[in-house]
């Protein structure tokens, strides 16, 4: 196995390098060859160590690759390290990786600087794959800022763009602030284990659960404040409420980069890393509760929004961050199985919802306003069915008694039962907030669905389709097409309703092409299966997990033995959400209308995402730019010059020029001073 | 090392080398400027080769007496080694800086810069005090030249403010070599590491040192010098001045504050976290609103000279290694950032951030160089800027949370001044004709910033190589610094162990057993608020 952990991690950075700096002399389809070859070896090469944790054949190993840091007691180095949890999320990434650069043939076709675009994924594909394989706290944060650079690099893709730009430094700069807790929850741990070794710290952990240790000034329990440092980092990554401001706006980057980064992959890797150090954070009961709390909220206030934006992208953006809500308070309340679970079928759903949604877009020639959709069901008829399974899946349909269901069903219930089966106030709380996510998640999905396939044609109004009805549909009248996405924004701000002008404008939507279908394809696949398939592994085997998370046998009892109308919950409330989506989107299109009257002030306030960004614009980035001026103009220039260099310039200018009155030049005043001098002298001498 | 005087020969090679400058024509000053810089290249990775990891504490040792005890005694540790090596990496690159934007008095240029090479070389060779001492201040007058006769406009204004600052603290730090000289009867650096001076003395010579260091380093609020020096020197000037002269205030407390002087240093170290602490987030705020590139990247300097102080005063190895690589990667770093500047100030003649913007698409490799040395400076892993940056936190941590958390909140804001200027800089639409024409890197400019940008990689996955060198040496002080060492207020106090882990259940049933874990949880609370009252 070390032999080719060693190849899928480091061919896809082999492949970025050479796609990378080859650039230009190699050409188009080299670099595209090159790097999405390299990741379907990588993905040929992480189901079989996968499957081997599966059957249980393979036993965890740790590869060292090279020395990095020795200071004193402080050492780690370079390894890579596979275990269950690990596998399973080496098949993630490299699989959705590998379609991701697949699909990106055809949707990036006509974009001039592809091979950029296809080093960058493999880049990133390359940094998740050390983030994962991570056997030390540094590694992992390695990891974690290489996929911060790659998704600043491809949010900002379109660089002629001013908003993909302010979107890409949001990014990233939201993200440091989570890193800054993320390396003090490293300092921490060194200065209380003396190591970043992960195994070292999980065994040791328990020990520790009863010291406290100094913080800003105060005695805390130590496990607490090192758990909730870390987790701030995973806050940041995952865009849990607080920082969660920065992954609506990534939507700038193309879609297969929301895809990838922004949904299967890298928003994942604080849920990931809570999981990974799951024995550190059973150590700290009051971390766990912010986890759970931090989880829930973030659960309902994502699905809130999302029920009002019209972006397509945007819907699915805030879908992601209302499911990685619920993968956080999974594993506050201990059911960490359960949180890898949805995050193993979240990402082949939510993979497959916006890659169908870029299918969408690429169809109706970058139109991503969902006013300006519908009746697309029998123009592109394959990517609607690849639409309906990630929607069947997302919602979580399923029949309780058969067992059987899309994959959102297995993994969404089993979280809902082991909050409620917690059996604690906050798991009541985390349970009552996901079930109404729930309905909340069914109605959006639903709107999203009806809007875009059901109803009557709306095109005529969109600027785009306008732009390519009156220019021809293939005409190649701009360098890049594809980097109008997104451009329709100018009209968010309209009466939200649906009942825009209805006609086609004489335009014709094409289905995608081949290299776009496949991936779509492959992704529905699992979607469909993906849950049924692993429930049993993921959920209810402590020999599958073999100790590479917390495994809490108890719990697991307790999700079982929760009453009927619990494990019933997910499915009445998904069946709810979708009679108001279906009452409201295709029986009377007049009621959404009718309720932005009624309540338009809840519906400005989610609208504008309960206003975060104008908060964090007063309250940070105002101040930061005010503060800067003053300390420059009236600190630097102001004080200390005033008063340091230039100040002793100007009393030295002063006394030169005392000096000079008396550098007259005149005899006679020199005699006078003379005279004076000695007249003084022999004053002073006599008395 | 045989007989082969290899530290005197490498003042010895720019010497010669400044003297034939001076008496050449332009072009070929340029060529022996170059050659010479390449020879004490060589020869520095020659020194870096022979030098014995885990050998003796002094190295290379050569001893001359001269007059009055005063002797010419050269010697290095690891720590001066990988400074000197620093130097002559930094040197070649900055006459190949030099090479077109120069054109007057190229003789008498090309030769500041290689008396300025022999004089850094000295500063971290010299074993003697007054030998230190004469190459430390030496050192100013090429940079003075350099800033006053081949700066911008307002060179004048900038040489001058320069000069006050620096020369303001070097009479104080004489005075105290003086007083050391008589008290411990020797001017010999080794010893003087070893000698106790008595405490209440300490504290004056410590503050003349300090002096002296801080505004070299520069520490607020005497950092004002350096944005107009980096803003009116050449390109060259610039690198030069971030890439090594910076160095000077952090070498000076590592080889005589902390090791002369530790009582004082630990009485002092909450004036140097105080400092550091408002350097990092008043110099980052400004750097955020700057116009003028180069001041912006000398703005940073300030906030990265922030985190060497409070590394080097964490009094712990993480600390010091920190500090020492945070400043061996600033030097690399601010340098290649500098370089950039000139690669298109040569180009368009301004600094002014807005008339650039769109590079990415008419100098792509231009953006690739300026990415990473951009990373680097925000201290990406993988770059040199996280290892140094990593340690000295992680060394800082160790004492106090507090002066951790404000100093941490540099790699938010170190993000988002550079991130800005990158933005405005290359990415957006080319805005102006002249900057939209400017041509992609020719050979030379490759040549610069090629070898930085590895070397920058090669520290950051590999700092191994930087640290052994320097790993006894630190050691040795780390252990002069271990009875003073200050008391940590982040110690940790060892309890009861809980009995189960938080979210045990242990019940078959569930809502029973749930009910006493979270009883468990709740006495948990109860102790941190229990703790907190101590």
């Amino acid at each position: 196995m070390s032999t080719s952990i060693l190849i899928v991690v480091f061919l896809p950075l082999l492949a970025a390098i050479i796609g990378g700096l080859g650039n230009r002399s190699l050409g188009n389809v080299a670099v595209k060859a090159i790097t999405t070859g390299a990741l379907f070896i990588s993905c040929g090469l992480s189901w079989p160590i996968f499957l081997g944790f599966l059957s249980g054949e393979t036993i965890a190993a740790v590869v060292p690759v090279l020395d990095w840091v020795r200071s004193g007691d402080m050492e780690f180095g370079w390894a890579l390290r596979v275990d269950t949890l690990t596998a399973v999320m080496l098949v993630v990434i490299t699989t959705v990786s590998a379609l991701v650069h697949l699909y990106s043939w055809g949707y990036m076709d006509e974009d001039p600087d592809q091979p950029r675009f296809f080093a960058y994924l493999s880049l990133f594909t390359f940094a998740m794959l050390m983030l994962v394989t991570a056997d030390n706290l540094v590694q992992m944060f390695f990891g974690w800022e290489g996929v911060g650079l790659a998704s600043y690099l491809l949010i900002g893709f379109w660089f002629r763009k001013p908003s993909a730009n302010s979107a890409a430094m949001k990014a990233f700069i939201v993200n440091r602030v989570g890193d800054l807790g993320f390396m003090l929850g490293i300092f921490g741990t060194f200065l209380v284990f003396g190591t970043t070794s992960i195994p070292v710290i999980l065994e040791a952990a328990p020990a520790m659960s009863g010291a406290s240790v100094g913080f800003l000034g105060s005695r805390v329990m130590v496990m607490d404040v090192l758990c909730i440092l870390l987790f701030i980092g995973a806050m940041g990554k995952s865009a849990q409420l607080g920082l969660h401001t920065w992954l609506p706006d990534a939507m700038e980057g193309p879609t297969p980069v929301s895809a990838l980064i922004h949904a299967a992959t890298m928003v994942t890797a604080g849920v990931f890393m809570v999981c990974r150090l799951s024995p550190m954070f059973e150590t700290a009961p009051v971390a766990l509760a912010f986890v759970t709390f931090i989880g829930a909220a973030t659960c309902l206030f994502a699905a809130t929004v999302g029920t009002v934006q019209w972006d397509i992208k945007r819907v699915i953006a805030y879908s992601t961050c209302s499911q990685l809500g619920y993968m956080f308070f999974a594993a506050g309340v201990g059911a960490y199985g359960a949180a890898m679970f949805h995050l193993f079928t979240h990402a082949f759903f939510k993979a497959l919802l916006f890659l169908g949604a870029g299918s969408v877009i690429h169809a109706m020639h970058h139109e991503q306003d969902m006013r300006y959709y519908g009746a697309l069901r029998k123009k592109i008829p394959l990517t609607f069915w690849a639409m309906m399974a990630g929607t069947l899946a997302i919602t979580g349909v399923g029949i309780y008694w058969l067992h059987a269901g899309f994959a959102g069903f297995h993994s969404k219930d089993a979280i809902l039962e082991a909050a409620f089966g917690r059996g604690t106030e906050l798991g009541q709380f985390a349970f009552w907030l996901g079930a109404f996510s729930a309905l909340l998640t069914s109605f959006y999905s639903w709107r999203l669905m009806f809007l875009t396939f059901w109803g009557k044609p709306r095109w005529a109004q969109s600027e785009h389709i306008q732009h390519a009805v009156h220019h021809g549909h293939d005409e190649p009248d701009e360098a890049n097409p594809a980097r109008q996405e997104n451009a329709g924004h100018v009209a968010m701000h309209d009466v939200p309703s649906p009942e825009q002008a209805e006609g086609t404008a004489g335009y014709h939507p094409h289905e995608s092409p081949v290299s776009m279908l496949i991936p779509l394809a492959v992704l529905s696949l699992g979607a469909i299966f993906a849950g049924w398939l692993f429930s049993e592994a993921f959920l209810d085997s402590a020999e599958f997990w073999n100790g590479s998370i917390y495994y809490n046998d108890g719990l697991i009892h307790a999700m079982h033995a929760t009453p009927l109308w619990v494990k019933l919950t997910a499915t009445i409330v998904m069946l709810a959400g979708l009679l108001i989506a279906w009452f409201a989107y295709i029986r009377d299109t007049s009621i959404p209308g009718k309720f932005v009257e009624q309540f338009g002030l809840l519906h400005n306030f989610l609208f504008n995402k309960w206003y975060f960004d104008e908060l964090y614009d007063r309250i940070f980035v105002r101040p930061a730019f005010w503060f800067g001026r003053k300390f420059w103009k009236l600190g630097d220039e102001g004080g200390i010059d005033r008063f340091g260099p230039d100040g002793a310039a100007w009393l030295v200018a002063q006394g030169s020029a005392g000096a000079r009155r008396f550098q007259s030049g005149y005899l006679y005043s020199y005699a006078l001073i003379m005279l004076l001098g000695v007249v003084a002298a022999i004053t002073w001498v006599l008395m | 090392m045989g007989g082969l005087p290899i530290l005197s020969l490498m003042l010895f090679v720019p010497l010669v080398g400044a003297i034939v400058c001076l008496f050449l024509g332009a072009h070929a000053a340029r060529v022996t400027a170059l050659v010479t810089t390449i020879i004490n290249l060589a020869l520095g990775i020659l020194l870096w080769a022979s030098y014995d990891i885990g050998g003796a504490q002094w190295q290379f040792v050569e001893s001359q007496p001269l007059f009055a005890g005063f002797s010419y005694a050269l010697g290095i540790d690891g720590i001066a080694l990988m400074l000197i090596v620093l130097s002559v990496f930094l040197m070649p690159v900055c006459i190949l800086a030099s090479w077109d934007g120069i054109r007057d008095r190229v003789g008498i240029y090309m030769s500041a810069f290689l008396f300025m090479e022999l004089l850094i070389i000295g500063v971290f060779a010299a074993q003697d005090l007054f030998l230190f001492y004469i190459f430390f201040e030496a050192g100013l007058i090429p940079m003075y030249l350099i800033i006053g006769i081949w700066g911008g406009d307002n060179r004048i204004y900038a040489s001058y403010k320069f000069f006050l600052y620096t020369l303001l603290g070097s009479v104080l730090m004489l005075i105290a070599m003086l007083w050391m000289v008589n008290d411990a009867g020797t001017s010999y650096i080794p010893i003087l590491m070893q000698y106790d001076f008595a405490p209440g003395v300490q504290n004056w010579l410590w503050f003349a040192f300090f002096a002296s260091f801080a505004v070299k380093m520069p520490m607020w609020p005497v950092h004002t010098w350096l944005p107009d020096a980096h803003v009116q020197a050449p390109t060259a000037g610039s690198v030069i001045l971030a890439g090594v002269l910076l160095k000077l205030g952090g070498y000076g407390f590592i080889r005589f504050s902390l090791p002369m002087f530790p009582d004082a240093s630990a009485q002092f170290a909450w004036l140097i976290f105080t400092l550091s602490m408002i350097a990092v987030i008043y110099t980052s705020l400004v750097a955020l609103v700057q116009s003028d590139m180069k001041k912006l990247i000398a703005y940073s300097s300030v906030a990265h000279m922030a985190i060497v102080t409070v590394g080097l005063f964490a009094f712990n190895i993480q600390g010091l290694e920190g500090a020492m690589i945070v400043m061996l990667s600033h030097g690399l770093v601010s340098g290649a950032l500098f370089l950039c500047v000139g690669v298109i100030y040569d180009r368009l003649h301004t600094r002014e951030i807005a008339r650039y913007g769109g590079l990415a698409i008419n100098m792509p490799k231009y953006a690739i160089f300026f990415l990473l040395f951009t990373m680097a400076s925000i201290g990406l892993p993988g770059t040199s800027g996280f290892v140094g940056e990593f340690l000295s936190l992680a060394g800082i941590y160790q004492v106090s949370s507090f002066v951790t958390i404000i100093c941490t909140t540099g790699i938010i804001l170190g993000a988002a001044y550079m991130l800005y200027l990158y933005r405005r800089v290359v990415f957006g639409l080319q805005r102006n004709e002249d900057a939209a024409a400017m041509p992609d890197l020719n050979g030379r400019e490759w040549l610069m910033l090629a070898p930085i940008a590895a070397a920058t990689l090669w520290m950051g996955i590999y700092p191994e190589s930087f640290l052994a060198p320097m790993r006894q040496d630190i050691a040795v002080l780390d252990a002069r610094l271990a009875r003073v060492a200050p008391e940590y207020d982040s110690a940790i106090r060892i309890g009861t162990p809980r009995p189960s882990a938080a979210n045990q259940v242990t019940d078959e049933h569930g809502a029973a057993g749930a009910g006493d874990a979270h009883g468990a949880a709740a006495v948990a609370n109860g102790g941190i608020a229990g703790e907190g009252a101590h």
